[in-house]
């Protein structure tokens, strides 16, 4: 059985030899022939009468192409599907889309490019070529020149190009022919066993980055007291009928250390009944002016002349040393600060049972010092 | 050594007859508007001085590179930057007009400005005019020194033929790199971006460079088209070394829009108020449109002008790259420096008239008579040199 023959080879031993020879080969005609030596040698694309290559106007077409369509899917997500203000920004933020599309368009321009090299011209996944284990390949690719003619060409006539080769100086002669698997073989990317283990490595590849994404980052290790079986804020308690996880207290319980106050709509009664029984120490007293510029000051003043410093924003509270105030009982103090009076809103919920008491000492020693008698610096 | 026949022959008269003239008018209006509008003259003449600091700076840049990178292709021009740097030594002659005319321009300047702005007495230690004078002298006089050791020592190989001094060159192109970057950094924050002085943006040093060499290849690619087309230059240069030429304008011409864009987003972004008010007074009174025009014309035409292989090898179409990239960057220090001169004069908008093109006329005058009499009567070849015949062999 004859084998096939793939080209004619010659090898070069000088870089001006196979410039030469690359120069009178693409002169007489010859189309289907390429030039290899161990390192770019320049100036041979010119000796080859090689047309500048299209290959820029292909990479820049797919490049654009993806660009388009990745600026339509920026378009549809930010403004179709999905809209939502970023940082103030519009919904087609333009100078943001930008280093996007540069990316894209450098990614795909050049992966695709690679991608359609290796599939169409490398007949993808077939790895062989005649060229392998050759002894012209070997040489070429460590320090020698070669030149190769294949057998396809329009113009190929073996007798010819050997003559021609030795007249251009070629040290060395090789005819290359096919191996038998190659000849036989055809493109194999459709061979059911290829395309079946692309989809197995696909779906491989899709189903452990789902499982990572999905699942294995979303593992917590304890998570008990995120679960546990409670009523948070706003959800529906599903034990009691009525919905609320909170019970009703029993009418008439009250809350432990608070002791409703029992003169609430009674004023008579708390004047004449009420005293202070809360002792007037110097503790005591320091309570009382803490409540009292806490709660009290922002109306009354710092001293109780009725100089807020709210002035003007809210209604004034009068003076404590007004007669009025002055000749109070301690109960009548006690149950103003406690319900109220006027624009004046009960305390009872900020301020304790002995702050008030406290305050009431304090408010006392106030109106003292505001109408002080001859004895009290002594 | 070399086997290289340079025969020395003078430059076309051209230059010189088309440069005088033209440097005449420049002068001229340059007078004619420091008396008319003294105000408008300074930004112009402003305008021109970073303009000429471009082209001269760019081209001592240029054979600093060359040096530094063992650049082989640029060997047989490298001469015709070298004298292209001499416009870097005239530069003081147009900086003291702007000096004069500082309190006008430069709003820091003033005590009263001081007194009230808590900013800029912030940036005091550094926005002061003793200081500013100082680092303007500085950085002029140890670019000029290193311009002055790579000239001086590149001639002496004329004669001497001795290999040794593209060494030396070598050695003092490293730092020179170095104080380079500081230097011309210094240059455009001092004299651009204090125009607006409570602005900042630690990118601009970079933006004006990317102009800067963009400029300075341009105009030296004139030079070579031109000097080669009367045939001045030995055997004539070649395809090859237009393309790279053309491809260095090229990777340039990106790098500007990726720096000018770098600087426009990361601002847009943040949205921060003393960054972004840079940017309104060139986005209001019709400075709009040449905002966005300046992304074409510095960006998009050249790139596409020059995407193109055989654009790159075509001494015509490669020439009229060459002129637009110029006006690109004149474009870019106008844009620049221009909406200062509206802030400053409470005009509105882009202003053009017969002060602005004489400014451009003083610019083409200037560049062509100090090269024709920096480069008369001398070697355009630097013929000794060691990677001469490699360099006239370049392929690509």
């Amino acid at each position: 059985m004859s084998k096939k023959l793939f080209s004619l080879a010659a090898i070069f031993d000088k870089p001006n030899d196979i410039m030469h020879a690359a120069d009178s080969i693409a002169s007489d005609g010859y189309t289907k022939y390429d030039v290899n030596t161990p390192y770019p040698v320049h100036g041979m694309d010119g000796a080859m009468k090689l047309k500048p290559s299209r290959l820029g106007y292909f990479t820049i077409s797919i490049g654009l192409t993806f660009m388009s369509l990745m600026l339509y899917f920026m378009y549809w997500v930010n403004n179709i599907d999905y809209p939502q203000v970023i940082g103030g920004k519009p919904f087609f933020p333009l100078p943001a889309l930008v280093p996007i599309l540069f990316e894209v368009t450098v990614l795909t321009g050049a992966v695709l490019t690679v991608v359609i090299m290796i599939v169409f011209f490398f007949k993808f996944p077939n790895n062989s070529h005649p060229l392998h284990d050759s002894d012209y390949i070997k040489d070429v690719s460590s320090d020698k020149y070669g030149l190769y003619i294949e057998s396809d060409d329009p113009k190929f006539d073996l007798d010819k190009i050997k003559t021609r080769f030795k007249e251009l100086g070629a040290s060395r002669i090789d005819e290359i022919y096919w191996d038998e698997e190659e000849v036989k073989t055809v493109n194999r990317i459709m061979e059911p066993k290829f395309v079946i283990g692309l989809i197995l490595i696909a779906g491989f590849t899709s189903f452990s980055a789902y499982m990572h994404l999905n699942k294995l980052l979303y593992i917590t290790p304890f998570d008990w007291m995120m679960t546990q079986h409670k009523v948070s804020a706003q959800q529906k308690s599903d034990f009691f009928e009525d919905g609320f996880a909170m019970r009703e207290p029993v009418m008439g319980s009250v809350a432990r250390g608070f002791i409703p106050y029992a003169f609430k709509d009674d004023i008579q009664g708390a004047e004449q009944n009420l005293l202070n029984s809360l002792p007037a120490t110097e503790e005591n007293l320091k309570l009382g002016k803490k409540k009292y510029l806490t709660f009290c000051s922002p109306c009354h003043g710092d001293f109780g002349k009725g100089d807020s410093r709210l002035k003007g924003q809210f209604p004034n509270g009068p003076t404590i040393h007004s007669d009025k105030v002055v000749n109070w009982s301690d109960g009548m103090l006690y149950h103003v600060i406690t319900v109220g009076q006027n624009s004046m809103p009960g305390y009872e919920k900020q301020i304790n049972n002995k702050e008030r008491w406290a305050i009431v000492h304090y408010i006392r020693t106030l109106q003292r010092a505001f109408n002080a008698e001859d004895g009290d610096l002594q | 050594m070399s086997e290289i026949k340079y025969e020395r022959k003078d430059l076309p008269k051209g230059i010189l007859n088309i440069g005088l003239p033209l440097l005449l008018i420049g002068l001229v209006s340059l007078v004619l508007g420091y008396s008319i509008d003294p105000l408008r003259a300074s930004f112009n003449n402003l305008i021109v001085l970073m303009f000429i600091i471009s082209v001269g700076l760019g081209a001592i840049f240029m054979v600093a590179l060359e040096y530094l990178a063992g650049a082989v292709w640029s060997v047989p021009f490298r001469r015709i930057a070298e004298y292209q740097g001499v416009l870097f030594l005239i530069t003081p002659l147009l900086a003291i007009p702007v000096i004069l005319s500082m309190h006008d321009m430069y709003h820091w300047t003033h005590e009263s400005a001081l007194a009230e702005d808590a900013i800029l007495r912030g940036k005091e230690p550094y926005l002061n005019e003793p200081f500013f004078y100082l680092r303007s002298i500085i950085v002029f006089v140890v670019m000029a020194l290193f311009y002055i050791i790579f000239r001086r020592n590149s001639a002496k190989q004329d004669i001497t033929g001795n290999q040794k001094l593209t060494k030396i060159n070598i050695v003092f192109s490293a730092p020179f790199m170095f104080l380079f970057a500081i230097g011309i950094t210094i240059l455009a924050i001092d004299y651009i971006m204090s125009l607006e002085p409570h602005w900042f943006s630690t990118i601009f040093g970079v933006y004006y460079f990317a102009g800067t060499f963009l400029s300075a290849l341009a105009v030296l690619t004139l030079l070579v088209l031109k000097l080669n087309s009367k045939g001045v230059l030995v055997n004539g240069l070649r395809k090859d070394h237009y393309y790279s030429l053309g491809a260095l304008m090229f990777a340039f011409t990106a790098f500007w829009g990726y720096i000018a864009f770098s600087q426009y987003m990361l601002i847009w972004y943040a949205n921060v108020p003393e960054e972004t008010f840079w940017f309104l007074p060139r986005m209001a009174d019709g400075w709009e449109f040449l905002s966005i025009g300046l992304i074409f014309i510095h960006f998009i035409i050249p790139f596409g002008l020059l995407i193109n292989r055989s654009s790159k090898m075509n001494p015509g179409r490669l020439k009229f790259v060459a002129y637009w990239i110029l006006f690109a960057h004149l474009y870019d220090l106008y844009w620049l420096i221009i909406p200062t001169y509206n802030h400053a004069s409470d005009s509105h908008g882009p202003i053009l008239n017969w002060m602005e093109l004489g400014s451009v006329a003083l610019i083409a005058g200037l560049v062509m008579v100090v090269f024709y009499f920096a480069a008369n009567k001398k070697n355009l070849i630097a013929i000794k040199d060691p990677k001469l015949e490699r360099g006239m062999n370049f392929h690509l």
